[in-house]
């Protein structure tokens, strides 16, 4: 069985995110990379239906800013197989139409069973990828997946609903699926395997043209959010604040 | 572990023994009863004793010197001494949830006449468990946090100067600097992100200000020393670190490397050589003792209080240095320093070595208090109204611990702080 998981480098939550001089998107420059926590989600999904069941993981990522590799290597470690990269003159910010059709173009090339790929991604919040992968490809999506299990060329998804509901699907290979969260959380890969694998790895480069922006979309203006409100500090000790926020609430008739 | 020594009920003596045609009769034929030795699993001591560092683990001969000492058996069941128990009696220590209780803290090491060093075994062994994918939970994640981020509290390493924008007075980095210094200032990353960690090292500015000290600090391109990373287990991300600091601090020209944490000192005194760093480091109250003569005067504003000094153990039995930290309290008009019982070579841990500071959930599995909260009950017994420290890990342990057990009328301060209210009033 080949599963191939697709991944998403993006910016760093960690640092404080500043608009570029122009006000048209992040100051990529003043960011660091990392993997999207859904595709390290996606990751240890793939290696777990690897485990239970057999057969080979492909990692494959567009790399935005050439740092892609340490994310690679580290998915080598934690039991990836294989791993490839999509290089080009890329500028970050690519839209994920775009990253769809690059990623797609690629998992064509590798006689894929299974696809997982974060439900979405911290950067854009569109969750489109998997959707768009599934449509390039021709194959059914079912996203923000819980749980996966591959017995007998069928996938069994477990997906998750509100008010405690938990639902269960049966699909048959070829498909694509959004992994909200992995049945495990992801295993830990010991720096000292990571930098052994980044001596001997090889990975496979993809080129492609970046002829701008995929979707109709396009990103004009960003600002930072403008603070419309404030909070309220009360001071004083334990009993003090609990009678200011019942005056409060009463004064408001909250009750 | 109830397999003991004590479970030889009788001695048995025949009354005449012959073993292959000797006759070994007499009182000590009884040597050649089966004993429950035989049930013992001395190869668990060797799969500790096999790894490299962790050899010394089998000469322990029970004794138990180690463990009245031990700061993690005085609020639970440990020391090694029953490690070695454990493991001679079936316990798979590269499995046992014990691998992570120990600080390193090397209180034991300091009674034990067999010199079995938990300092060498435990990384060892935790090494191997890492390897096997068996690491505690928030352990994992300070790991992973580092990895990424460059420092254990998971912010971002552009952020790694920001406080310096708090700063009244200027703190150069070396980037922009673009010249040499006397001092390169090592901050660490507790003082550059931990709000508690910021008021040490925004004092430490001022006094180095105030001192006319020509220092720079590398901000940004500065990483966590990773020495506590190693102890917990992560050799790797140890040396990924050390690589990296070690080229930045050949980057720049400077003549004395000073860092704000005891354990920074450990990595760049003691490991960061064997990687090829081959200049020394001082902690910051030995750096700032050897300016007490020009400090004194500036010592102006007294602070009247009861203090108490918790020697680090990475700082007083690591590094054999007990005296800096008090003459720098001594010199403070108006404050009295009185001594807890456990002090000096016999200091308590925090509970924050070893990678103790991530494990703080996990441990509380397996102790009746946290170690924090044991020191400051000694604190408060001794009638201290101030615990002063100086090590980055220990201020937000400490004053947690006086929140939880009551006594939040212990103020717990670096004495980098009590120095700066000193000199500012
Ligand atoms: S002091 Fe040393 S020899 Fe004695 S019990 Fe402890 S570890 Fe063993
Ligand atoms: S190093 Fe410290 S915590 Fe570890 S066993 Fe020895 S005394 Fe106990």
């Amino acid at each position: 069985m080949n599963i191939v998981v697709a991944i998403k480098h993006i910016p760093s939550l960690a640092d404080e995110l500043e608009v570029n001089d122009e006000g048209t998107n992040l100051d990529y420059d003043m960011v660091d990379f990392v993997l999207n926590e859904f595709d390290e989600q996606a990751i240890e999904q793939a290696v777990l239906v690897k485990e239970a069941s057999g057969g080979a993981v492909t990692v494959v990522g567009v790399d935005v800013i050439e740092e892609l590799d340490g994310v690679l290597h580290t998915a080598l470690a934690k039991g990836a197989d294989k791993a490839v990269k999509i290089v080009g003159d890329l500028e970050p910010g690519i839209d994920s139409h775009t990253h769809a059709r690059w990623l797609a173009d690629a998992i064509k090339e590798m006689d894929a069973d299974i696809i997982l790929t974060g439900v979405q991604a911290a950067d854009d919040l569109d969750g489109q990828i998997g959707p768009m992968l599934a449509a390039h490809l021709d194959m059914p999506y079912l996203g923000v997946v819980t749980g996966v299990e591959v017995a007998h060329r069928v996938a069994t998804l477990y997906k998750e609903y509100a008010g405690g509901m938990m639902g269960k699907y049966a699909v048959s290979l070829p498909l694509v699926v959004g992994v909200q969260a992995a049945t495990k959380p992801p295993r830990y890969a010991p720096i000292s395997k990571i930098r052994q694998i980044a001596k001997t790895a090889v990975i496979e480069e993809i080129e492609v043209d970046d002829d701008g922006p995929g979707a109709a979309v396009m990103l004009r203006k960003m600002s930072p959010p403008v603070s419309t409100g404030h909070a309220n500090m009360l001071p004083g000790d334990a009993e003090a604040v609990a009678e200011k926020i019942i005056a409060i609430i009463k004064e408001r008739g909250l009750l | 572990m109830d397999a003991g020594l004590d479970k030889v009920d009788a001695i048995f003596e025949k009354e005449t023994a012959i073993i292959d045609g000797v006759d070994i009769s007499g009182p000590w034929n009884r040597m050649f009863k089966e004993r429950v030795i035989w049930e013992y699993t001395p190869e668990l001591i060797d799969k500790v004793a096999d790894l490299p560092g962790g050899e010394s683990f089998a000469w322990c001969y029970q004794c138990a010197k180690c463990i009245p000492v031990c700061p993690v058996d005085m609020v639970g069941n440990y020391g090694p001494r029953k490690l070695y128990r454990m493991a001679q009696t079936g316990t798979d220590l590269h499995k046992s949830e014990e691998l992570w209780l120990c600080t390193t803290c090397a209180n034991c090491l300091r009674v034990c006449k067999k010199v079995v060093d938990m300092v060498q075994i435990m990384p060892a062994v935790r090494e191997q468990a890492v390897l096997d994918g068996n690491v505690p939970e928030e352990l994992q994640k300070a790991f992973e946090d580092t990895a990424k981020f460059g420092n254990p509290l998971g912010q971002g390493q552009r952020k790694r100067a920001a406080w310096t924008k708090k700063s009244d007075v200027p703190v150069p980095i070396m980037k922009k600097h673009g010249q040499p210094v006397d001092v390169l200032w090592y901050v660490g990353s507790y003082p550059s992100y931990h709000p508690r960690g910021i008021d040490a090292a925004l004092a430490a500015a001022r006094i180095f200000n105030a001192l006319g000290i020509d220092f720079g600090i590398l901000g940004p391109e500065e990483k966590d020393d990773g020495d506590t990373q190693r102890l917990a287990g992560e050799s790797g991300l140890f040396e990924m670190l050390a690589e990296h600091n070690i080229a930045m601090f050949n980057k720049y020209e400077w003549n004395t490397l000073v860092v704000t944490g005891p354990h920074e000192l450990n990595a760049f005194k003691k490991e960061y050589p064997k990687l090829g760093f081959d200049r020394s480091a001082l902690h910051y109250t030995q750096f700032l003792v050897q300016h007490l003569d020009q400090l004194k005067p500036m010592l102006k504003h007294e602070i009247k209080a009861t203090v108490t000094f918790h020697d680090p153990c990475y700082l007083g039995r690591h590094h054999g240095e007990y005296d800096a930290p008090r003459e720098l309290l001594r010199a403070i008009p108006g404050l009295e320093l009185v001594e807890m019982g456990r002090c000096r070579e016999n200091g308590y841990c925090c509970g924050g070595g070893g990678g103790g500071m991530w494990l703080d959930s996990f441990t509380q599995n397996h102790t009746t208090m946290r170690l924090s909260e044991r020191r400051v009950l000694e604190a408060v017994a001794y009638g201290a109204e101030i615990l002063a420290v100086c090590c980055p890990f220990e201020v937000s342990r400490f004053e947690d611990a006086a929140k939880s057990t009551g006594n939040d009328q212990l103020k717990v301060l670096d004495i980098l702080e009590l120095l700066d209210q000193s000199m500012r009033g």
